[in-house]
């Protein structure tokens, strides 16, 4: 048997996985709900939702750390995937021994951190006083609240991670380029195991604001577990969501070595920025197209030899017409037959975390051997002709997954799965 | 000699001190004086902003109204690279170039923030006050110009690198995480040429807060990055600047007949414990490694002046009595995600024009004659993670 792919290159193999998301904590409890067609999308209790246009979230409501601000939720959140993601794979909970690579959103201090240190200052109506404040009440807490290293450190110290932890953001991309990190360096040969984590539990008021500001969420709060439609004609937005996931992966020859499960084989990964605009893609759908045949070609597969898409599907007007435009331009005729679903009908965008989120529930597909459908397609837009595996789940024959990543910034990832070696 | 060795053929810097290479080898000959801005964010001095002339590099005025000044400042940047490599403009070798940026975030609205915190004091519903304000005042540009991926966005917008395009956060060391995963792509046939560099914009009062939250700034008055004084404060003095650089495999850069400044040599990093000797001793075996690989008479050390990991890094480089270093924060000021480029840039020049720096701190830095044939560069960040590596002749 190979450990190579047809480039010489070692083999990537699956051992671990772990994730949660607004439906739940663990593989077995999101699996259940992803292929029963819930939706985990809630009116919004965290936080007063006055004044704001969009009330409606898929928050992951259910830790202790709910309520605790987007930097301890996220790491909570990243714990949690990890910690399943190890045990799985029979590594090392306190010394994994590999890299880690951890998409988690930008950080600063939480509002009610800032309001806190204001209340306690001269309040002399300039920043001065809050630095002044800053600096006196020196809370380790608040400090590393604002630090771009903490989560990946404080991970790092946990696990016994390998090196210096690389925490990146590709925006609504970065989960999968957390996994094409780790591809890449196991390719080249620096170790024999990598941790790729995507984690986002940043959904606060401020988060569902800007987001409001940039027309991109669906505004339809009346039924919470409705608005996220994506290829609907009456999409009208996406929904924010936290969650996260992680997935350990390993040369496939040191997996087989020790006795590892292997899960899925991670075939290719391939990116292309869009140099068009800050949030919307070049019209003629160009930038994606050519992540996803330069995921194909690194996985030395053909178009044909997609059996399934796990789609980007954001349930925006734009993103859905325009991954539509990319993957008709790439597949052609055949791209009206070929299964593609999309995960945020039932959990949202999970943003950060969403690459490496629909990378965990693509190779459930493919070992399960079931599609999670599409839900709340129930008025398909024709303009967009695809088979969206519509509202009920499908049993197939699934040995390959193509997963998409596109993201504000021009940023498009694109992940080849299978289910073996090849 | 090999066909994938990393060499780099653009290099494009600001800091305080001016625009681009030369300026910036012309301010450091003689005895390099910092330039600094006392009263704007007093009690804290900064190294500011020189000024610039940002249509230069970003001639859209569409383009510049989209970016705060830290995206300006890496777009600006990042194109004084890509011009000086000979790229600018080329369409087709920027839409195959790879890319890393090291990123923090960008600079909030202080006007809305403030007015937020100043109503917070009259009232409890915070909540509700937080949606009211930040609903009715925030502008939707102001998200996208905070957005830590967001400067590689504009790069791609502004300049056309769309080969790929990533962005890396975690202060100090992403900066080293950037130039260490590029040059090893390369290395590894991964990746053919890669634009890689970090700007930071101090003049802003949250860019000061972040440091402040840990009492890390130097406070008052300004001092060399290796006398910075306890009784002051945590020793950091913040700057304003940006390093970029464009690494290619040394085939690229023969195949389109481009001379190389110099070549990257192994580059380490770690996150070595921070408590006790920890840092020295992990610094010190760094340091074994590569000097056994080409023994540096030069090093450029991005020391960040915070004393525990500034005293550390003092001690493991002095155990090699036979380097020269040059402890470049004395005249930038600490640049964060931008340290590392900022050191390699610096200790490319060196190779490149054959010649050392004079010391930045004549007390504790010594003058060296030779033309360095390996240069070291350091980032050892304030707080957590650090990297070095070498710079040698192409």
């Amino acid at each position: 048997m190979s450990y190579t792919d047809k480039f010489g290159r070692p083999l990537v193999a699956v051992t671990g996985m772990g994730v949660v998301t607004s439906l739940g904590q663990g593989k077995r409890d999101n699996w259940a709900a992803l292929t029963g067609g819930r939706s985990g999308i809630r009116s919004i209790k965290r936080f007063p939702v006055d004044h704001l246009a969009t009330t409606i979230a898929g928050l992951v409501d259910f830790l202790p750390e709910s309520e605790q601000g987007a930097t301890a939720l996220t790491l909570a959140l990243a714990e949690l995937a990890a910690e399943e993601a190890i045990d799985e794979s029979g590594l090392s909970l306190s010394n994994f021994g590999g890299p880690l690579f951890l998409a988690a959103p930008p950080v600063e201090l939480d509002w009610r951190n800032r309001l806190a240190l204001y209340a306690r200052s001269e309040r002399s109506g300039d920043w001065r006083s809050l630095i002044e404040t800053a600096r006196k009440t020196a809370n380790r807490a608040y400090f590393d609240e604002g630090q771009f290293a903490n989560i990946a450190n404080r991970l790092a110290d946990k696990y016994g991670t390998r090196g210096l932890p690389v925490t990146l953001s590709t925006a609504c991309a970065s989960g999968a380029t957390a996994i094409q990190l780790g591809i890449e360096a196991i390719r080249r040969g620096e170790c024999d195991r990598a941790l790729a984590i995507g984690a986002d539990g940043s959904a606060t008021a401020e988060a569902l604001i800007r987001f409001s500001l940039l027309s991109a969420l669906s505004t339809q709060n009346e039924r919470p577990e409705k608005a996220s439609k994506p290829f609907s004609k009456d999409r009208d937005g996406f929904v924010l969501a936290e969650g996260s996931a992680a997935l350990v992966l390993e040369p496939l020859e040191s997996a087989r070595s020790r006795g590892a499960k292997v899960l899925a084989i991670m075939r290719g990964c391939g990116e292309k920025a869009d140099d068009f605009h800050r949030t919307r893609s070049k019209p003629d759908g160009s930038p994606a197209a050519g992540a996803v045949r330069a995921a194909l070609a690194d996985a030395g597969m053909a178009e044909e030899e997609v059996a399934y898409i796990n789609a980007h599907g954001t349930s925006t007007p734009e993103n859905d017409k325009m991954e539509h435009l990319s993957l008709s331009t790439v597949f052609g005729e055949r791209m009206r037959t070929i299964p593609i679903s999309s995960n945020k009908s039932m959990i949202g965008h999970t943003l950060s975390a969403a690459g490496a989120v629909e990378a965990v529930f693509s190779i459930m597909t493919m070992r399960e051997g079931v599609i999670p459908p599409t839900i709340n397609y129930d008025n398909p837009d024709p303009a967009i002709d695809l088979d969206v595996v519509p509202n009920v789940k499908r049993e197939a024959d699934v040995p390959t997954v193509l997963s998409n990543s596109f993201g504000f910034g021009g940023q498009n990832t694109c992940l080849v799965m299978a289910r073996e070696p090849g | 000699m090999s066909s994938t060795d990393v060499v780099i053929t653009g290099i494009g810097i600001v800091s305080s001190l001016g625009l681009g290479t030369d300026a910036h080898w012309q301010a450091l000959q003689g005895s390099p004086a910092p330039k600094l801005d006392r009263e704007r964010f007093a009690p804290y001095v900064i190294h500011p902003l020189p000024e610039i002339d940002w249509s230069v590099q970003i001639p859209r005025r569409g383009d510049q109204r989209q970016m705060e000044t830290w995206q300006r400042l890496g777009t600006y940047t990042a194109g004084l690279a890509l011009d000086d490599a000979g790229l600018k403009g080329d369409e087709e070798l920027c839409a195959t170039m790879d890319m890393i940026v090291a990123a923090g975030g960008g600079e909030r609205d202080t006007a809305v923030d403030q007015a937020i915190l100043d109503a917070s004091l009259a009232r409890n519903d915070h909540g509700v006050l937080l949606n009211e304000k930040l609903t009715t005042e925030l502008r939707p540009t102001l998200f996208l110009a905070q957005l830590s991926n967001l400067l590689a966005g504009n790069i791609s917008i502004v300049h056309k690198v769309t080969g790929s395009s990533r962005t890396f956060m975690g202060e100090d060391g992403a900066g080293v995480a950037a130039i260490e995963t590029a040059a090893a792509r390369i290395r590894a046939g991964q990746s053919t040429h890669c634009l890689v560099g970090a700007a930071f914009q101090t003049e802003h009062p949250d860019m000061l807060l972040a440091y402040e939250l840990a009492a890390y700034l130097q406070r008052g008055e300004w001092s060399p990055v290796w006398q910075r004084r306890e009784e002051l404060g945590g020793g950091i003095i913040t700057g304003s600047g940006a390093a970029f650089l464009v690494l290619e495999s040394r085939e690229h850069a023969e195949k389109r007949g481009r001379k190389a400044y110099a070549a990257i040599g192994p580059i380490l990093s770690g996150r070595a414990r921070r408590e006790g000797s920890g840092l020295k001793d992990a610094l010190g075996e760094m340091l074994d490694v590569l000097a056994g690989r080409a023994a540096p008479a030069l090093a450029i050390s991005g020391a960040s002046g915070a004393h525990a990991a500034t005293r550390a890094e003092k001690a493991a480089l002095d155990a090699y009595g036979n380097m020269a270093v040059r402890g470049f924060n004395t005249v930038t000021g600490h640049l964060k995600e931008a340290q590392f480029p900022f050191a390699v840039a610096l200790a490319a020049l060196a190779i490149h024009n054959a010649k050392a720096y004079p010391p930045f701190d004549a007390e504790n830095e010594r003058p060296l004659e030779d033309a360095p044939k390996a240069v070291l560069a350091t980032s050892v960040g304030y707080h957590c993670y650090e990297g070095m590596g070498l710079i040698v002749e192409a």
